[in-house]
């Protein structure tokens, strides 16, 4: 990459897979969950999630030095939250629908723990270039994961992506259905969320064996 | 009755581990041994139990629509509602400070066994998620927020004493190596779930015959003040 040296762009490719926030540094995980029922939604959220750390990490970054040591976890929450109210006031404003499927989930953004994760491991150590870097890539891992789990949910769940209904139509009975196909309603409830986490952790872990625990 | 029901909805249907995922960072973080468990559960009630009324207030009485109008009448049209996450934030990190300081002063030994957990409570979601249910499940009165607030950590609670429990267990059993770790927590919370979603019927049962009641009670109370209206009539 002309753009960005070898080092930062290890900084964007490691949280994508070997570092992945999710399923290596087990962080941000409730709204991981509780959102992946569609995929839209997941995509949504992790859009949120990428500007709020992109640009927190920045913010942070530059305070760094003046932040005394003591209540910098206030001043770390009141930054986010700042950020998160924009997200908040936007999504309203332009995707009503959509905001009320997340509900409290905007706002728990705030309590992220990929958010105060990184600033505390990354932002109050690094300049602000670097610092967005490192936030972008964080926030890449934790869709990519979001993305996966929100496409498996929706499509064994309700036959659909993205609202468009890829298998075929269950009452009309068409392709897939008409071969006496069944949406399994199981994936949309709240405990397979965890559960296909669990697999994708499995898999990832039994490619590189680097990554298993003791126990 | 209604706080009895609220009690048992907050810690079975509505866990806040199971139902919504609430708290997850700390749950798997913190869950390798049953004695850290125990202490992170009580401090996560100790907090909920303190934060979630406050925020009510807050809510009520500055943050809600129209709730300014106890200072005047110029008052009644503001919405400062958008200033919730930053509000409920700021009053749970105060607090979580607060609570360390008055606890590390008055009980060494109670700082001792909670101290370490509670500056990672500020930035629990299960903290600001209960604020955050408590405003949008919109809870009538201070007390069922008190109340909320500390059944909610009861549930988390249990479910962090739970899944300690297991891992404790689980270390003697062989487990594939790839799932070892985070990968079978994830799964054996899972199932869990599942089992917690056998109470969801506990409680929606009752509510439907208790709607029916309540609106045939009304319909008879409506016929009682017409008959009252009726007989003042006539005693005129």
């Amino acid at each position: 990459m002309g753009l960005l040296s070898k080092k930062d762009s290890k900084l964007i490719l490691d949280p994508l897979a070997d570092n992945n926030p999710i399923t290596i540094q087990v962080l941000g995980i409730c709204s991981a969950l509780a959102i992946t029922a569609e995929l839209k939604a997941s995509i949504v959220m992790s859009i949120s999630v990428l500007f709020v750390l992109g640009l927190g990490n920045v913010v942070i970054s530059l305070i760094r030095n003046i932040i005394p040591a003591k209540i910098r976890i206030i001043v770390q929450l009141t930054v986010v939250a700042a950020l998160v109210i924009i997200v908040d006031l936007v999504l309203k404003a332009f995707a009503y629908e959509l905001s009320k499927t997340l509900s409290v989930f905007v706002g728990l953004i705030i309590t992220n723990c990929i958010i105060m994760g990184r600033f505390e491991a990354f932002a109050l150590g690094n300049g602000p270039w670097r610092s967005f870097l490192d936030g972008i890539g964080n926030a890449l891992g934790y869709a990519v994961i979001l993305i996966i789990v929100g496409f498996f949910r929706e499509l064994l769940g309700s036959g659909t992506l993205l609202g468009y209904k890829v298998l075929g139509d269950p009452i009309e009975k068409t392709m897939l259905y008409s071969i006496g196909y069944e949406n399994n309603g199981f994936m949309l409830l709240s405990p397979m969320a965890l559960i296909v986490v669990g697999i994708i952790i499995w898999v990832q872990r039994s490619r590189n064996k680097a990554l298993v625990e003791d126990h | 009755m209604e706080h009895l029901e609220l009690f048992f909805k907050s810690i079975f249907v509505d866990n806040m581990v199971f139902a919504t995922f609430l708290g997850m960072c700390s749950y798997l973080a913190v869950s390798k041994k049953v004695s850290t468990a125990v202490g992170l559960g009580a401090a996560v009630i100790f907090v909920l139990a303190i934060t979630v009324p406050l925020n009510w207030l807050l809510d009520q009485y500055i943050l809600q629509e129209g709730a300014l109008s106890w200072l005047g009448p110029e008052y009644a049209n503001y919405d400062l509602s958008f200033l919730s996450f930053i509000m409920f934030i700021a009053t749970i990190a105060t607090m979580v400070q607060l609570v360390e300081i008055v606890v590390e002063k008055f009980s060494p030994s109670l700082y001792n066994s909670l101290g370490i957990f509670l500056p990672l409570i500020a930035v629990n979601c299960a903290i600001l998620g209960g604020s955050l249910f408590m405003q949008s499940r919109e809870i009538p009165t201070l007390g069922l927020a008190l109340n909320y607030g500390f059944s909610s950590g009861i549930g988390w609670f249990l479910a962090i004493l739970a899944i300690a429990a297991i891992r404790e267990k689980i270390r003697y059993s062989n487990v594939p190596p790839a799932l070892r770790g985070l990968g079978i927590t994830f799964i054996i919370t899972g199932l869990m779930a599942i089992g917690f979603m056998s109470f969801g019927g506990m409680l929606t049962g009752g509510e439907e015959k208790k709607e029916e009641d309540k609106t045939s009670a009304t319909i008879e109370m409506v016929k009682q003040n017409e008959d009252k209206v009726a007989d003042n009539t006539n005693v005129k």
